[in-house]
């Protein structure tokens, strides 16, 4: 029985090591934070310990939710999300304790997350197995479209810096574009795999490119459609930005063409300039890009460079290990909690800094991927890609907006930036990875979770009418490993009488030399105990 | 509160924010490649490999010790099975006591997106202390080595399992 070996080999959960990890986040947030007050006003806060126990509590809470509900879980996913977080939080409190009224933005902020970690929470109890959210394919594509349109709705939507991307209820404002985000992940992922053989392999070919016929792809392409030009419509390019390279990625990763990449760039860059030309404040966004350090853009009032270039001088005067926390003028940068809390970070804690925030970043991007790659099922595989890439792509925006080697765009810094929504939208993002890996690691033993229980399928029936249409252009076409079902029935009855037992130790055996003399005692020592029987 | 307390406690701040790092890298690096073993010390791939082949063979001694009347072709028997051909190419899974199940219904162990699949197509448990393939009356049918399999198979090492576009193979 080969149970023994499966047993040594058997992936370990990792859970004391997720929680030294927490521990040692909770610690630099923590100095952080004593830090920003030493430099600010020279003294240690008074809270630090109440502020300390806070961040302790909600990071043992998730971490003890994860240890029972997702054993298996990854475990550098929760303390990386509590180190950026706390980090965002200790910056935010900084750049208040600046300004000549103080807001207590950073406070708001911890609410935020107390609400963002119970989301977390929410998703690993509420989504037991990441399959089961296959079935709302359609009603989270649905329900993306309807929190994109919920700003548009008069009295319920708010503008804010041009953008008409809020909703605000009383005093508190929430972007449901961030929320929406994950829901067209998990359309793009359901549809994706149930779709991509007949996206491949039926349709016209123009150039080299096998286009996917209009029936097959139309849904998408409304989803996606949609979804962009509302936020065209509410003048949120950074957000359509994160929806279109989604969008590109998952369909590269379902169907792993390349030319659905060069497809997508084409389309982007088209889009861009027609963008430039057409409205005014993407004009002025590549322009104060371009010609950011030339004094007409600088002294612009509205719309100008100021802002970038503010963010450039602090992140110079950081240098390598910047000037300390409250040493700096992050204030200088407007929106420097925000949009520019990259620039902040670079001023005050310098390059060393920065260094380890860009590669948390990689570290969930690369879990991310690796849960994709270690999934046995073709959904959570683009779901986990779908949700990690988001991650990566808007790091990619705003780090390389505020650094200057794109246009800046009004993106948030995930678990930095102020801001509830994206960071809530965010924890649900870490929820909901936590529990794909967790199915990704499980060993197989444990693995029916016991939430998907299809005796009956229901699918076949109304499935294999419109399915055979597009598998018999696949089969035309691709003509591959169906080839095996012409020479079937050569070796039928021989085959089945070879697989009776026959000791072929050699096959196991052979594989090194080395193994084989360390393998050769047991071969007695099982010998001995059928003698002693 | 004096300057120099303030000094040693930024340095404190970047240590322990690097030894983050250094502490995530390596917990990344364990799980990547694998628990660091006292005796492995044959270079980075070779210890990767080893740890699949050398680490199974010495435990089988108790195991079969302690089941009734052990198969005596133990040996034999595959340990993994890795995704070889399809759209999960690169995948393996690790056989272990629970049944595996493929076919395109969600609540499959591996999840076949085929058109060639059925829901339920395929299970391999383990049945007298072997691995032993069975077709779940798929629609289809499943291919054993380049032929269509009729009843029960004993696995072993190096059977190729075909599954619609999707191909298998046992491994050790």
């Amino acid at each position: 029985m080969s149970q023994a070996p499966s047993q040594t080999a058997r992936p370990r959960p990792y859970r004391l090591a997720e929680l030294g990890l927490l521990i040692l986040a909770i610690a630099i947030a923590t100095v952080a934070y004593a830090l920003v007050g030493l430099g600010v006003e020279g003294t240690i806060p008074a809270n630090v310990y109440g502020y300390a126990g806070w961040l302790a509590a909600l990071g043992l809470t998730i971490h003890i939710v994860v240890w029972i509900k997702a054993k298996y879980a990854d475990p550098v996913l929760v303390p990386i999300a509590v180190l950026l977080n706390g980090l965002g939080l200790a910056m935010i409190y900084r750049v208040d304790l600046g300004r000549k009224e103080y807001l207590g933005s950073g406070m708001t902020q911890l609410i935020w997350m107390t609400l963002g970690v119970g989301l977390a929470i929410a998703v690993i109890f509420i989504v037991r197995d990441h399959r089961w959210l296959r079935r709302y394919t359609f009603v989270s594509g649905f329900a993306a479209l309807l929190f994109l349109l919920l700003p548009l709705i008069p009295g319920l939507g708010k503008t804010i810096n041009g953008a008409r991307i809020w909703i605000g209820v009383g005093s508190m404002s929430f972007q449901p574009g961030e929320i929406a985000k994950i829901l067209l992940a998990i359309f793009f992922a359901g549809y994706l795999v149930s779709y991509k053989d007949q996206l491949v392999a039926a349709g016209p070919k123009i150039l080299g490119i096998r286009f996917p016929r209009l029936r097959d792809f139309g849904p998408i392409v409304i989803a996606w459609v949609a979804s962009v030009g509302i936020l065209v419509f509410e003048k949120d390019l950074g957000t359509s930005l994160l929806f279109f390279g989604l969008f590109v990625a998952m369909l590269y990763v379902a169907t792993s063409k390349v030319s659905w990449i060069i497809l997508g760039l084409g389309f982007f860059a088209a889009g861009a300039v027609a963008a430039t030309f057409l409205f005014t404040h993407v004009q002025q966004r590549v322009d104060g890009w371009l010609n950011a350090l030339t004094a007409e853009e600088y002294n612009k009032e509205f719309g100008g460079s100021y802002q970038l270039v503010q963010g450039l001088f602090g992140m110079s005067n950081g240098g390598l290990v910047g000037t300390g926390f409250g040493e700096g003028r992050p204030n200088m940068v407007p929106y420097a909690e925000s949009d520019f809390i990259y620039a902040s970070f670079g001023e005050e804690i310098g390059l060393a800094g920065l260094f380890v925030i860009l590669l948390c970043y990689l570290f969930i991007f690369q879990r991310g991927i690796r849960t994709a790659q270690q999934l046995r099922d073709g959904f959570g595989t683009l779901l986990a890609t779908g949700l990690s890439f988001t991650i990566a792509l808007q790091v990619f925006v705003v780090v390389g907006g505020v650094t200057r080697l794109i246009p800046l765009t009004g993106l948030t810094t995930p678990f930095l930036a102020q801001g509830g929504s994206s960071l809530i939208a965010n924890w649900m993002i870490i929820g909901l990875l936590l529990r794909i890996s967790d199915n990704a690691r499980r060993p197989v033993e444990d693995f029916h979770t016991g939430v998907l229980r299809i005796t009956e399928d229901p699918e076949p029936a109304k499935k294999t009418a419109p399915a055979a249409v597009g598998t018999g252009a696949a089969v035309g076409s691709a003509a591959s490993a169906n080839h095996t079902d012409e020479d079937a029935p050569t070796t039928n009855l021989s085959r089945a009488d070879r697989e009776a037992p026959t000791t072929d130790l050699t096959s196991a055996d052979d594989y090194d030399p080395a193994d084989h003399h360390s393998a050769e005692p047991n071969h007695t020592g099982r010998r001995n105990n059928g003698g002693e029987r | 509160m004096s300057e120099f307390t303030v000094t040693v406690f930024r340095l404190a701040f970047f240590v322990i924010l690097w030894l983050f790092v250094l502490g995530v890298a390596g917990v990344l690096r364990r799980d990547i490649f694998g628990p660091r073993r006292a005796g492995a010390k044959r270079g980075g791939r070779k210890s990767r490999r080893g740890g699949s082949a050398s680490a199974p063979t010495p435990p089988p001694t108790p195991a079969p010790a302690s089941r009734q009347a052990p198969a005596p072709a133990a040996h034999a028997h595959p340990g993994t099975i890795r995704v070889t051909d399809g759209p999960l190419a690169g995948q393996s899974l690790m056989l272990s006591g629970a049944p595996v199940t493929f076919g395109r219904a969600p609540d499959n162990t591996i999840v076949i997106n085929d058109d060639f699949a059925s829901s339920h197509h395929a299970r391999i448990s383990a049945k007298n202390g072997a691995w032993l393939l069975e077709d779940l009356g798929s629609t289809n049918g499943t291919i054993v080595d380049g032929s269509r399999m009729t009843g029960p198979i004993q696995l072993r090492i190096g059977t190729r399992i075909t599954i619609g576009h999707t191909t298998l193979e046992t491994q050790s």
